[in-house]
């Protein structure tokens, strides 16, 4: 549970496009850390490639290391899909099965590992949607689809099905984003929640979102316009919203740009 | 707000009259459309009626066909099993091979190979149904006799399979040959939904670990649900209402028979063209009170698929 997440030297590419340049991060466990920086610099495309989700799209390929506490997920031989059970990801839009029950939601990560026993499966629900903070609002109603939620439940419910088979690590691409002021909150004080247990990677557009909720924060920043992406710098949030080392950093969140 | 209040007026009037006409239009066609199906079902109704006080049998339970004989006698039962039985036959074989072929053409086969693959799918839907009929009756009927009398030999105890011979020109053929021409249109449709399946689904599945088939059956073949229901239905509507191929590859008589290995049976398009030249005025009216059966018959199939679609289809495409 909760494992490091280290990039060493890693290159991201959408078939000829070099999206991402040279990351080297690590990222520490049990904390909340964040990327922010301006879109379109490869935010979502780093963090896709911690569950190995980027290479679903035709085409596109990572080059480097990135590890799970030492171990090379990207090494011949390692299962993309036994990382993406070990990497749990929240997306920007909320994304349940809508035609599937709120129950069945919750344990689809489970059912898939051929987890069938009954109990088991109520209280991994249980378990999951109370962590979620959605367990009151539902539990009356686990047999409903989970295209019937509210879109900030939806959200909660997703991050309930990713957190149902205990990732090492959770991802969230903008979780946030398409979502009104009060369940924005209420995913915020559940992510503060969460960090007791899990290894948390946030991109949020939202820089006041960053400094609430993140204990590190990486800027993203494109070199120049029509190159690749790359990391500018991630430190303590604190360090990073009072005192950034780069000016560009400075610049972006002083608001000079972006 | 705006400093040209009239401007504005204008604009808005005309954008109020581009919705009229297409509400007029809209609504038109809908009418016209109910108008023409009610129109069809009248002028079946009163071409069937003297047939149908002609008819001195039940002309539900007999089984035989015999209208412009003395007594008049016309069993329309039979032939409403046989079309319902090789549409269904024809639909067990076809559903699974056209959803297999839709996946393949939509999320399998490499692009290169995707692309025309799909394109010969959709040029399969236009062929002519006289082409598949002469295919089952020169290669089929003969090719068929070898796994109809090992299917008795083994499976004989299932009264499907049962059979007092072998042959090649029965139930069995004939409904391989409508799943032949209903794969197609049903595995054309499926795809066109499948590839809509949104994009967050598909990641949905993705990220909590699910293989390629996994993927398949939690995000595609839900959101897909209402797409392979609506090619089903036009293929039922396709192998039902199919006569040449039927009237070439199957032998007919107005049995009753479950055993699809055996000669027999007809169906009412197949019937209706093979009879309709040589019929008196009281046989064409059984011919056409037999097509009015017909009508009702997909009728109800698709009032059936539509209540199933409408059924929790929150989240498919429909
Ligand atoms: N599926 C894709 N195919 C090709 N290029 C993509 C794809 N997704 C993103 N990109 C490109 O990669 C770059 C980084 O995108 P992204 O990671 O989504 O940025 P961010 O999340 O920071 O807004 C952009 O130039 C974007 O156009
Ligand atoms: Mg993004």
């Amino acid at each position: 549970m909760a494992k490091n997440v280290q990039m060493k030297d890693v290159d991201i590419y959408y078939g000829k496009f070099h999206a991402v340049q040279g990351v080297n991060l690590s990222v520490p466990p049990r904390a909340v850390t964040a990327f922010i920086g301006p879109s379109g610099c490869g935010k979502s495309t780093v963090l896709r490639t911690i569950n190995r989700m980027h290479e679903v799209i035709p085409g596109a390929r990572v080059e480097g290391r990135v590890e799970l506490d030492g171990e090379d997920i990207y090494r011949p031989g390692v299962d993309p899909v036994e990382v993406r059970r070990a990497v749990g990801m929240v997306f920007q839009r909320p994304n349940p099965f809508p035609t599937m029950s709120i129950r069945d939601n919750v344990v689809a990560g489970l059912k898939l590992q051929r987890v069938n026993d009954k109990a088991q499966l109520n209280e991994v629900t249980e378990r999951s949607l109370r962590a979620a903070n959605l367990w009151n609002e539902v539990k009356d109603r686990l047999g409903k689809p989970g295209g019937s939620l509210s879109g900030g439940q939806q959200q909660r419910l997703c991050i309930a099905r990713a957190i149902a088979v205990q990732p090492d690590v959770l991802l969230m691409d903008e979780p946030c984003s398409a979502l009104d002021p009060i369940s924005t909150l209420a995913i915020e004080d559940l992510i503060g929640k969460l960090k007791q247990d899990y290894t948390i990677v946030i991109v949020t557009h939202n820089m006041q979102q960053a400094a609430r909720v993140s204990d590190r924060t990486g800027f993203f920043n494109l070199l120049a316009v029509d190159k690749p992406g790359r990391l500018v710098e991630l430190d303590d949030t604190e360090k990073i919203f009072s005192n950034p080392t780069e000016k560009a950093t400075e610049d972006y969140i002083s608001g000079r740009f972006g | 707000m705006s400093s040209t209040p009239s401007g504005e007026n204008l604009d808005r009037r005309t954008r109020r009259r581009g919705d009229a006409i297409f509400r007029m239009l809209a609504q038109g066609s809908g009418a016209a459309l109910l108008v023409i199906m009610a129109a069809i079902a009248v002028f079946l109704v009163l071409q069937a009626v003297p047939a149908l006080n002609a008819d001195t049998t039940s002309f539900l339970t007999t089984l035989k066909w015999a209208p412009d004989g003395t007594p008049s006698s016309f069993g329309i039962a039979a032939l409403a099993f046989g079309s319902v039985l090789t549409s269904l036959l024809a639909l067990l074989i076809s559903v699974p091979v056209a959803v297999g072929v839709a996946l393949a053409t939509s999320h399998y086969a490499p692009r290169w190979l995707a692309r025309p693959l799909a394109y010969v799918v959709d040029l399969l839907a236009a062929v002519p149904s006289v082409v598949f009929g002469l295919w089952g009756l020169t290669y089929l009927v003969p090719n068929i006799i070898a796994p109809s009398t090992s299917l008795n030999h083994y499976l004989g105890f299932i009264p499907f399979f049962a059979s007092n011979g072998t042959y090649g020109k029965s139930i069995f053929a004939a409904s391989i040959v409508l799943a032949v021409m209903a794969i197609p249109i049903i595995s054309a449709i499926s795809r066109e939904v499948f590839i809509q399946t949104p994009r967050d689904q598909v990641e949905a599945a993705w990220a909590i670990g699910a293989t390629k088939w996994e993927m398949v059956r939690t995000a595609i073949l839900p959101y897909g649900r209402s797409g392979i229901i609506s090619g089903t239905v036009l293929g039922f509507g396709r192998a039902i209402g199919e006569t040449i191929a039927v009237a070439l590859v199957l032998s007919a008589n107005y049995e009753i028979s479950l055993h699809i290995l055996e000669p027999g049976g007809n169906t009412i398009a197949a019937n209706i063209a093979t009879r309709y030249g040589e019929a008196g005025e009281i046989g064409r009216g059984a011919l056409i009170a037999s097509g009015l059966v017909l009508f009702i018959i997909t009728l109800i199939v698709n009032f059936g698929a539509r209540a199933i679609v409408g059924k929790n289809s929150r989240g498919g495409a429909s």
